[in-house]
């Protein structure tokens, strides 16, 4: 169980977890990603910022196992590794949760959590199954109503929760969130996030992609941006502003996106900037 | 804005009041059952409720029609008639449980019928191993569907669709001119599909050995749940259950009995339902099933074998059509041209949708055949009994099988509206 592992709140005593060195990747004449570096450690949670095209799913498939870079190492714990399918990021501990979250809407949520691994014995061992559905979900104090319920019957956050939930069965060390906020309300966006800050207590690396600067904000600890297909910065997200990190994503203080924050700023006097910046950013991601 | 929220809000904790997985659990009574189980229909899960309804709402017409209808000769009739039939439903809810078709399990059953017979009565050979041929070239034949699908990527549908035509000109083909072979009525296989019937001790000891098996697993299921702190069903549940299967088989059997009684083909049925059922709600197989058929992109990715799984469903599928094709070449004791022909390929199909099968894939049960088959075998039944020909039988065939699909559709619209698709 992902329990046993220590709980570290800040930076893993190894250093970095997974690092990426000079990862390039081009897909015929378009350069995606052009000597990408990136770290996640153990127990931190990096947000992969960046605009459209500029190679955050590029990175996030390399990763997972989907594509195979061209160029660059990948280091996992102290070894070099090549990630050469799902299967091998699988075992050696990267977990990825897509946006479209996988799931079977006509099973329920034990068997959504143990599709593929299911636990048995001479017959199925539903009751082990269950127990564990429920220690695991209890864990990450999810609010799930019954884990016998069809996972039609959840909501997005409900959903995503299970989502999650499933790739800790396997005892990753990595996990990756592809948009895990996106399409979802604002109460269950808050209950996602508070799921990432427990994945860190439980000493995952976390790397999340996301357009939305609030939850970058709320949650991550670092914040790596891409642009075009190279680094843009590895930011501080406690000690970043909103503009700040809008800037390293256009690539440009003086932007469509800062010009609207500076309007906001000028008619509501200066209060809640980051706020008019957030708003202004998310409006243009989606 | 999401961005206070996010960091205020305390966010559930194991011990929140509201938090059900926090709730301590209590055995569920006859009550919470209902009460669950009201709800479900309400949100469009609708399970075999409709299809027992629709057999009652079936078996009164009827009886009101032609008095005949439930007497104990003409339901023994109708016991042994819907098992060919029912079968080949058998197998088709596995492939529509995993979101595929197979429109030639007729021409899969009468091409089974044919070689049964051409191997059996002009070859001469010992009737198992005429039996075992004919499954395995039809388990070859699903194979062949699955390779088809898996690697060329051709939609189930058309694949099956050539299987109905090129099948039958085999069958044909098979039968050579005469066109028909009839097997010996002495043969074991004419004998078990029309003259053995139980005899009623044996069928009542049955009837009591299911009842206390089926409360037997209930109670070891309930307590296993219960040590490990789960709700779990109470033992009055368990019990009233049990007694329900035991009067109800019960008087079912004591009614078939004051005719010729239990056909063992119909156990022999019974048995196949049984163990598909357990297949489909008790394994590792049975849950991969149900994921391909409501998800199959989120099965490959959970490591289901999907390929596998569907050449699985589709080798099952025409194994069980054909094993219908050799039941029903017995019960009529010949296999001739029109063996599988007409109406069989659809009353089968009609059979698994209108038990409660969903043509998109992904919910049905393994009785949703039997009580499926039972429905079309009481209108065909009941329509001859009253000396009405084949054209109303069809048509009325044709309306019950159209209902059942806008039943299907319309209680997906209504998960969907209540969250539940």
């Amino acid at each position: 169980m992902p329990a046993d592992s220590p709980p570290s709140p800040h930076e893993g005593p190894g250093g970095p977890l997974l690092s990426l060195r000079g990862i390039s990747k081009s897909f015929g004449a378009v350069a995606a990603l052009t000597d990408v570096d990136l770290d996640v450690a153990a127990g931190r949670v990096v947000a992969l910022v960046g605009d459209n095209g500029a190679g955050k799913s590029t990175l996030v498939k390399i990763l997972s196992g989907v594509h195979r870079p061209d160029a660059g190492t990948i280091g996992f714990g102290a070894e070099t590794v090549a990630i050469t399918s799902p299967a091998t990021a699988q075992r050696l501990g990267i977990a990825t949760v897509f946006q479209d979250l996988a799931l079977c809407e006509n099973l329920n949520v034990v068997e959504n959590l143990f599709l593929g691994r299911e636990l048995r014995g001479l017959r199925l061992d539903e009751v082990g199954m269950e127990v564990r559905s429920r220690a695991l979900l209890g864990e990450l104090s999810a609010k799930i109503p019954s884990v016998r319920v069809p996972v039609a019957a959840l909501s997005g956050g409900q959903r995503q929760t299970v989502a999650i939930a499933r790739t800790l069965l396997g005892d990753p060390k990595v996990i990756i969130l592809d948009e895990p906020t996106a399409a979802l309300g604002v109460a269950q966006t808050a209950e996602v996030l508070n799921l990432i800050e427990r994945l860190r207590e439980r000493g995952l690396g976390v790397l999340m992609v996301s357009h939305n600067m609030a939850d970058v904000r709320a949650v991550a600890d670092t914040v790596a941006v891409l642009r075009l297909g190279r680094n843009n910065g590895v930011l501080d997200a406690a000690g970043t502003t909103a503009s700040q990190l809008v800037a390293a994503i256009t690539g440009a203080a003086d932007n469509v996106v800062s010009r609207r924050a500076g309007r906001d700023r000028a008619t509501a006097d200066g209060t809640e900037s980051a706020y008019g910046a957030g708003a202004a950013q998310q409006g243009e991601a989606s | 804005m999401t961005e206070p929220a996010a960091v205020t809000n305390p966010g559930p904790r194991p011990d929140d009041p509201l938090s059900p997985l926090g709730q301590k659990p209590r055995p569920a009574g006859a009550r919470d059952r209902l009460r669950a189980a009201s709800g479900r229909l309400r949100g469009g899960d609708l399970g075999l409720l409709p299809v027992l309804a629709g057999l009652v709402v079936i078996w009164v017409v009827m009886q009101i029609l032609d008095p005949l209808f439930l007497s104990s000769a003409n339901l023994t009739n109708l016991a042994l008639e819907s098992v060919p039939v029912g079968v080949i439903a058998l197998g088709v809810v596995c492939v529509l449980l995993v979101g595929q078709i197979d429109l030639s399990v007729g021409s899969i059953s009468g091409l089974g019928a044919a070689v049964l017979a051409v191997l059996f009565v002009d070859r001469g050979l010992p009737a198992w191993l005429a039996v075992a041929v004919a499954l395995a070239l039809a388990g070859l034949i699903g194979w062949l569907y699955a390779q088809v699908h898996n690697r060329i990527g051709v939609p189930s549908f058309v694949i099956t669709l050539g299987g109905l035509l090129g099948f039958l000109g085999v069958q044909l083909w098979i039968l050579g001119p005469k066109g028909s072979i009839n097997l010996p009525f002495d043969s074991g296989l004419v004998t078990f599909a029309q003259l053995h019937f139980l005899p009623p001790w044996l069928a009542y000891t049955l009837v009591a050995a299911g009842a206390v098996v089926l409360y037997a697993t209930g109670a070891a299921r309930a307590s296993e749940r219960r040590r490990a702190g789960l709700a779990a069903a109470s033992r009055r549940l368990l019990a009233g259950r049990s007694l329900a299967l035991l009067a109800g088989l019960g008087a079912a059997v004591w009614y078939l009995n004051r005719d010729r009684g239990v056909g063992w083909m119909f156990v022999f049925f019974l048995a196949l339902v049984l163990a598909l059922h357990y297949v489909l709600s008790r394994t590792a197989f049975g849950k991969s099933m149900y994921a391909v058929g409501g998800n199959l992109e989120a099965a490959r990715r959970a490591g289901v074998n999907v390929k596998a799984v569907l050449t699985t469903a589709f080798v099952l599928c025409a194994t069980l059509a054909c094993v219908g094709g050799v039941l029903s070449a017995a019960r009529l004791a010949a296999a001739n041209q029109s063996s599988g022909g007409g109406d069989v390929n659809l009353n089968a199909i009609a059979a698994a949708v209108i038990g409660g099968t969903s043509l998109f894939g992904g919910r049905g049960t393994a009785f949703a055949a039997l009580l499926g088959v039972l429905v079309i075998q009481s209108i065909s039944s009941g329509l001859t009994l009253l000396n009405l020909d084949s054209a109303y039988r069809f048509m009325v065939t044709g309306g019950v099988l159209l209902l059942a699909v806008s039943l299907d559709a319309v209680a997906r619209r209504s998960r969907v509206s209540h969250g539940r698709a």
